[in-house]
């Protein structure tokens, strides 16, 4: 039989609006808050005010005799739940033991103690200010720093070091290349702790179906499967019997990446009640008890050679990993030493990562995830060594990067660069703002005592995570595609999109490669009932290794359609294109539609074919994919305020090919939002009794729209080789170029009054301040 | 307390709690999905909803202070099946994501036009200050407001 299968590429590329958007727009999609069901409770956590105290006693009795009130639970009622799952795992990595509910102490203000269970919302709101405590409050340590300090107060008393883990790697010969160097830059750079606020919070629903012994769990989450199968295990359920949805989720930037107390204590409650329960997450709940993103403290040194060529980089993180390690805490900064040497080609790196135990609710991972750290810290060290060497930003960095020829790169951490030429990215942004006319522009500006800066990031990345034995939980993704009786398509797939846009992409796929109308295809998603089990959707995978699973069991189907078709058309020479099967000899043809049906009835069979049109595909993916870019950003400060305003904004992304250029374009916006963000906004503080300053929208800066300043995006296109779809992942790429190009263009515009370096958040308050300082 | 209140050309009488919140009534007693909360201090803009004629969150307000009250929410911007402008654009521009923020972004953008039919971008974001959104760095939402102007200028 002839093999031909013409592609009749008409949706890949186009920009096409979302499918998933009607329900959006209109105020009647679902997400958990909206589920309601008859006899459905509602409950409250009960939340330690303080940072690190003993509980001497707790009082339930006026909270539970609370008309309304049904029930109230404590840490002992929760003993034989739990604990909350690490999936991480290091060499000699300390694991606290970490209860749903507290029980004797709790060790983060924001620390669950009890759950309040009433049949209205405001009744047990109303009840959890009833439950009494007695407290013995503790000295607490909220910084990192001081946490490492001899005679700290210990986070858990049985490690007085505050440390969880050392962590070592090393590659090629950095002591001869900082002996021999030229010159060696040294700067500590910080990347704040951010809180990353999605608008919908978490929330939970809970329904125990007594008689067939089967929880229903609806969760804001991002992984479905993983979190039904780690609930199960905390609640001792069978998990077959356990379906966890995740309904229209609200947003989740990777704090809904997570197996958190709450879902297992929901389930438990529903158990012990046997009635529906409901739990909604205040945003001051969200800012106390959702993991935060970064924390780090880095301090670097490069060594380079006179005329710029860096010869070795020295790395050494600590990681505030707050009070617990949550599902991937101590994981997370372990990525970051991974692209420590972001684009550039030097083979000499030394790493050492200590985790520390504070006070504080714990990092895991947001957006980007210790690759932001990393490439903040890369790039800010760059533009030092160029301050250095009185060497242009642009032409350093051209010098050290890995070339178009040395692909695949062994990179010095042990990665395999994809593909890529890093150049054109940054010499498309260069020549977007006439980057020459732009430092004359600038010295015309600084004669007039302006302060304008120039700055720039070329990133790279590592995406689509990824082979499984470099992966916690699995690194493929499963899709199941079904041609139904009707021909109509339903794609099913494992990833759990949350405002990604896979409802549209896959469509796009599965539409290209059946020729059928976009409008025939259903992709259905996040309810472990429907969908085989999946690993989720974040580290910028859902395409990338989501999206080529439905495209290989696409082939699947393919091939079975050509079966079909030829037995249907008595051939032996078809092709498939436009949804037809044409027989090649005469013709003649039947429609994917028709096959379908003929499949179904299976009147005839061809021969070891099954009836049916059905294909599930589990995708291992060989690599990583590496995206790659450079964004610059011009800057004018305010000398009498410190305001930073951005004048230009200019991403120049490589994802690989781009499915569709509307929600790719979005990807990069939304990134680059929350990379400002960081660069000029935003800052978890926790005061020295371990208090959350920032603990609302209130004092938490998240960018407004006039915060903003306006994205020109544009890209280079590099396929990567990893998948046949040639896509990288886009979801991470705008937050990780973004807040050293700030940086850097506010440096820029500072050097003049000899300012080095500044850390981030670049608010008005601190520039003002260096500029007086300066003067 | 017993109140009335003409929610998207619909008229509703029901008995509250003088302490509940509007955008639990509407949630909660009403049934409605379209209004979101997304915090308790007024700042996130989920809930926006139209009430008589003016863009209000709805969580700042109890539902008695809504008794007479003429609402508007997303779920009553389409008519006779067709989307409001502003709905479509937000569809044509991508100017969502999550959707979380949507209900209550397209409502505040609803206000601009209704305010000003042709706003400048400056315009457009400060109008646009009291909702948040997290996915898009509002670029494609402003977008979407000035194809709404358009379309409606049109």
């Amino acid at each position: 039989m002839a093999t031909t299968i013409t592609k009749t590429k008409t949706l890949i590329g186009k920009a096409i609006r979302r499918r998933e958007d009607p329900r959006l727009i209109t105020g009647t999609a679902t997400y958990v808050e909206d589920i309601k069901m008859p006899g459905m409770h509602y409950a409250v956590v009960v939340r330690s005010p303080h940072a690190a105290a003993r509980i001497r006693s707790i009082d339930t009795s006026k909270a539970a005799s609370r008309p309304g009130v049904v029930a109230v639970f404590t840490g002992r009622d929760v003993s034989n739940v739990g604990p909350v799952p690490c999936g991480a795992s290091l060499p000699g990595l300390r694991v606290p033991h970490h209860t749903i509910l507290a029980t004797d102490r709790v060790y983060y203000a924001g620390h669950p103690v009890a759950v309040v269970v009433a049949t209205d919302r405001y009744i047990a709101a109303d009840a959890a200010d009833d439950v009494e405590i007695d407290w013995e409050v503790l000295k607490a340590v909220a910084d990192p720093v001081k946490a490492l300090e001899p005679g700290a107060p210990a986070v858990h008393p049985e490690w007085p070091d505050n440390k969880a883990f050392d962590f070592h790697q090393e590659h090629g010969d950095v002591e001869k290349a900082f002996a021999e160097a030229d010159v060696i830059v040294k700067q500590r750079i910080l990347s704040q702790r951010l809180i990353p606020t999605p608008m919908e919070t978490r929330g939970v629903v809970a329904e125990w179906r007594a008689a067939d012994r089967a929880l229903n769990l609806y969760s804001s989450t991002q992984i479905p499967h993983l979190l039904r199968s780690m609930v199960a295990q905390m609640l001792g359920l069978e998990e077959n019997r356990l379906r966890v949805v995740a309904p229209e989720v609200g947003g989740g930037f990777g704090c809904k990446l997570n197996v958190y107390a709450e879902e297992a204590l929901m389930g438990f409650v529903a158990m012990k009640i046997n009635k529906p329960v409901k739990w909604i997450e205040t945003r001051r709940e969200n800012y106390l008890a959702t993991i935060h993103g970064r924390g780090h403290v880095d301090d670097y040194e490069l060594a380079a050679t006179r005329d710029g060529i860096i010869t070795g980089i020295k790395l050494r993180i600590i990681q505030d990993l707050g009070a617990y390690h949550q599902l991937l805490t101590p994981a997370i900064p372990t990525l970051s030493v991974l692209m420590m040497p972001g684009l550039y080609r030097t083979q000499n790196i030394c790493a050492d990562i200590v985790g520390v135990f504070t006070n504080c609710v714990p990092t895991d991972a947001y957006r980007g995830a210790g690759r932001p750290e990393a490439t903040h810290g890369i790039e800010r060290m760059v533009d030092i060594l160029a301050a250095e060497l009185k060497m242009d930003p642009a032409e350093i960095r051209l010098k050290n990067f890995v070339q178009p020829s040395e692909f695949p790169f062994p990179t010095a951490t042990g990665l395999i660069y994809d593909s890529g030429d890093y150049a054109a990215p940054l010499r498309k942004a260069l020549d977007i703002v006439d980057y020459q006319n732009l430092r004359r522009e600038q010295a015309e500006a600084r004669k007039q005592g302006r302060l304008m800066g120039i700055g720039m990031s070329t990133y790279g990345e590592i995406c689509a995570f990824g082979p499984s034995p470099a992966t916690p939980a699995g690194g493929w993704e499963s899709a199941t595609v079904k041609i139904e009786p009707s021909g109509k398509v339903t794609v099913l797939t494992g990833a759990s999109p949350h405002g990604q846009g896979e409802e549209t992409t896959f469509a796009q796929i599965a539409a290209d490669e059946l020729g059928v109308d976009i409008d025939d295809v259903l992709v259905v998603h996040g309810d472990t009932a429907l969908v085989q089990y999946g690993i989720g959707t974040f580290g910028s995978r859902a395409t990338a290794v989501g999206g080529t699973a439905v495209y290989f069991a696409l082939q699947d189907l393919k091939a079975k359609i050509k079966k079909f078709g030829a037995l249907l058309l008595n051939s032996d020479d078809v092709t498939l294109a436009n949804g037809q099967c044409i027989d090649n000899k005469t013709g003649a043809s039947k429609s994917v539609q028709e096959i379908a049906a003929a499949s179904y009835r299976a009147m005839q069979l061809p021969p070891n074919t099954e009836p049916g049109m059905v294909s599930t595909h589990f995708w291992e993916p060989p690599n990583f994919t590496f995206p790659f870019g450079a964004h610059l950003v011009v800057t004018e400060i305010d000398r009498d305020t410190g305001a930073v305003k951005v004048l230009r904004y200019v991403a120049v992304d490589d994802c690989g090919n781009i499915l569709n250029p509307l929600i790719v374009t979005g990807q990069v916006h939304g990134g680059v939002a929350q990379g400002i963000g960081q660069a000029l906004y935003e800052q978890a503080v926790y005061d020295e009794n371990g208090q959350l300053i920032t603990g609302e929208l209130m004092d938490y800066a998240v960018p407004k729209a006039h915060m903003m300043p306006w994205i020109e995006s544009d890209h280079t296109v590099t396929p990567t080789p990893v998948n046949p779809l040639g896509v990288k992942g886009v979801g991470e790429a705008g937050t990780i170029g973004c807040s050293p190009a700030v940086v850097n263009s506010v440096v820029d515009a500072l050097s003049p009054l000899g300012v080095r370096h500044i850390d981030m958040p670049m608010t008005p308050e601190k520039i003002w301040k260096l500029i007086r300082s300066a003067q | 307390m017993k109140i009335t209140v003409n929610i998207n050309g619909k008229r509703y009488s029901n008995d509250v709690e003088p302490r509940l919140l509007l955008i639990h009534y509407l949630r909660e007693v009403v049934g409605l999905t379209g209004p979101h909360i997304g915090c308790e201090t007024s700042l996130c803009g989920a809930c926006t909803i139209e009430l008589n004629g003016k863009a209000v969150k709805s969580c700042t307000m109890f539902a008695v202070q809504a008794d007479g009250a003429n609402i508007t929410t997303i779920e009553g911007l389409a008519a006779n099946g067709k989307l409001h402008p502003v709905q479509e654009a937000f569809w044509n521009e991508h100017g969502l994501q999550c959707g979380f923020c949507t209900p209550g972004m397209i409502m505040a953008s609803k206000q601009i036009l209704d305010r000003n039919p042709n706003p400048t971008e400056e315009e457009i974001r400060h109008g646009l200050e009291g909702n948040l959104c997290r996915c898009t760095g509002y670029q494609h939402i402003v977008n979407a407001v000035k194809a709404a102007a358009k379309a409606v200028g049109a």
